[in-house]
């Protein structure tokens, strides 16, 4: 039994079809990229996982339980965490603040601000200083980490290199090797192909709400991924 | 020395006023609403009071202990009810339901209690009128004295619980971002509710300080709101001390009001409110104009 099974997941905007159909599994450990184009449904995909956003119809079966009715928060006591697009860090509390109150309804697991600190030391020097005064990667670092404080099981990641500087993509993504590390499912959403293959284990790539093609990083091409991206090819790998 | 006692009376009126618009601005703070019901639930809070000092004890430092519970309750039931729902509809929806909740909260107070004016006065002893003479003809309340120390209790209390407390950071957390709080798993409906059973502790406090100064009817609750939001606006929406800044403000304004005329009173009051809010539209105004000459419309580029 895999452990977060979509099915046939349909999701709107209106009478816009964002997410078309979508099914597919992940187990325990999997890291998943998720490309596409802008508007490919990929964000909206992940927030329907995460529970803030309602699907129109279909199921999310996380570890045997069918968790599609249930609300963002009681989606996270299970195992489910998000780090949405923006950050969206509460920007006038400390970083500290943003990490602990992660922690209030958090599920038992390993991670706790010692261990959360160990695996993004930038965070160490600015534990009081208030989020919204934090650079764009350190404030990505902490956004991870306030979703880690949660002790997830999968672990959703919403466009973590938007508007950074590489260097400071390259020490978000060097951070992300210890939540590997863990045995944590990490789906990802990323506009950085390069990136998205070299650090994932699975591929899926999105066009027009739909999944067209999806298989294993080694046995996709970039020259298919790049096809289905721009909605050239629609082959199917597993 | 005159001036000194109306500005000293005024600052201890601000106690008040800070205190009766705590709760308003702390709901407005995390829920982003106008709660337009909030001076009926405070006249809501006085009757209850009064009915368990005139049934249960007569002491009214327990009657408000009693009557908090009860209170909470009804600020359960008023969030889960009426401003949750509301708030789906947009920022106008919430509005017009707590008005609509005033109206029938005002009438069913008319309904059980009739239009009879009523106290704590009598049942509070010498603290209705006693005072201390600081100096000359200098003379505080002992009354007012307490509702300004009880509302710097609150205030400091709440600002406490805010930034010391797992709820509090919850609280601080969802009013920026309730969307980002379920994402950690805190049900910001569950926040929400508990920012509301705050602000009706409040109301019930303010509702018994409210009685024990002065009279009142079912239909107060009008005044009582128009106060505690001048006050609002005039500290800060959201702001706690803020909040005991602009009553404290409104309070010096009134007092000093009255010493030119007895209307100048509440003319006064509305005329400082009406100033400040004015030249709040217009910063806002000018700084959004500046705002859009200096920033280009798009912004892009990596940050570090």
């Amino acid at each position: 039994m895999s452990l977060l099974s979509i099915q046939s997941i349909d999701a709107r905007h209106g009478l816009l079809r964002a997410v078309n159909d979508v099914s597919f599994d992940c187990d325990q450990g999997d890291i998943l990229a998720l490309v596409g184009a802008n508007g490919a449904g990929k964000t909206t995909l992940l927030r329907t996982i995460a529970g803030v956003h309602a699907p129109h119809s279909g199921r999310i079966v996380f570890d045997g339980v069918d968790v599609t009715g249930l609300r963002a928060a009681a989606r996270v006591h299970l195992g489910i965490a998000m780090v949405p697009e923006g950050r969206r860090l509460f920007g006038s509390m400390t970083v500290e603040d943003n990490l602990r109150v992660a922690a209030i309804r958090a599920r038992p697991g390993s991670w706790n601000l010692d261990t959360v600190l160990d695996a993004f030391p930038q965070l160490k020097p600015k534990l009081r200083s208030p989020a919204g005064q934090l650079s764009g990667g350190q404030q990505q670092a902490a956004s991870i980490a306030r979703a880690l404080m949660t002790n997830p099981r999968v672990l959703l990641l919403d466009e973590i290199s938007l508007g950074l500087s590489p260097i400071a993509v390259d020490q978000v993504y060097q951070s992300l090797q210890a939540l590997v590390a863990t045995g944590t499912t990490i789906l990802l959403v990323e506009q950085d192909l390069g990136r998205a293959l070299k650090f994932s284990r699975r591929v899926m790539c999105m066009l027009e709400g739909s999944i067209p093609l999806q298989g294993n990083t080694g046995e996709v091409t970039r020259e298919q991924i790049l096809d289905t991206y721009f909605g050239l090819g629609r082959e199917t790998v597993h | 020395m005159q001036i000194l006692n109306q500005i000293i009376q005024g600052l201890l009126l601000g106690g008040y006023y800070a205190m009766l618009a705590s709760g308003l601005s702390f709901l407005f703070g995390v829920m982003r609403i106008v709660n337009l019901a909030h001076g009926s639930l405070a006249v809501l809070a006085a009757y209850l009071i009064l009915v368990i000092v005139q049934h249960v004890t007569s002491n009214v430092v327990l009657a408000v202990a009693l009557a908090i519970p009860p209170m909470v309750l009804v600020g359960w039931l008023f969030n889960r009810v009426i401003l949750q729902p509301s708030m789906r509809g947009g920022f106008l929806v919430p509005i017009l339901a707590t008005f609509g909740l005033s109206i029938v909260i005002d009438n069913l107070l008319f309904l059980r209690f009739g239009a009879d004016t009523q106290s704590l006065a009598p049942n509070i002893g010498m603290l209705s009128y006693s005072s201390w003479n600081v100096v000359g003809n200098l003379y505080v309340s002992q009354l007012d004295a307490l509702t300004f120390v009880t509302a710097l209790v609150l205030l400091g209390g709440l600002q406490l619980v805010l930034s010391r407390t797992g709820i509090g950071r919850a609280i601080r957390a969802t009013a920026e971002d309730a969307e980002a709080i379920d994402l950690i798993g805190i049900d910001s409906r569950a926040v929400y509710t508990a920012a509301t059973a705050i602000s009706l502790v409040l109301i019930t406090v303010a509702g018994a300080f409210m009685a024990m100064r002065a009279t009142f009817t079912p239909y107060a609750g009008a005044t009582q709101l128009i106060f505690a939001f001048e006050t609002v606006v005039i500290g800060g929406e959201g702001s706690l001390w803020g909040t005991l800044l602009g009553g404290i403000v409104l309070g010096v304004a009134q007092s000093l009001g009255a010493q030119i005329n007895p209307i100048g009173f509440l003319i006064a009051g509305h005329a400082v409110f009406l100033v400040i809010l004015v030249l709040k539209v217009y910063r806002g105004h000018f700084r959004n104009l500046r705002l859009r000459a200096i920033i280009p419309t798009r912004s892009s580029g990596a940050t570090a």
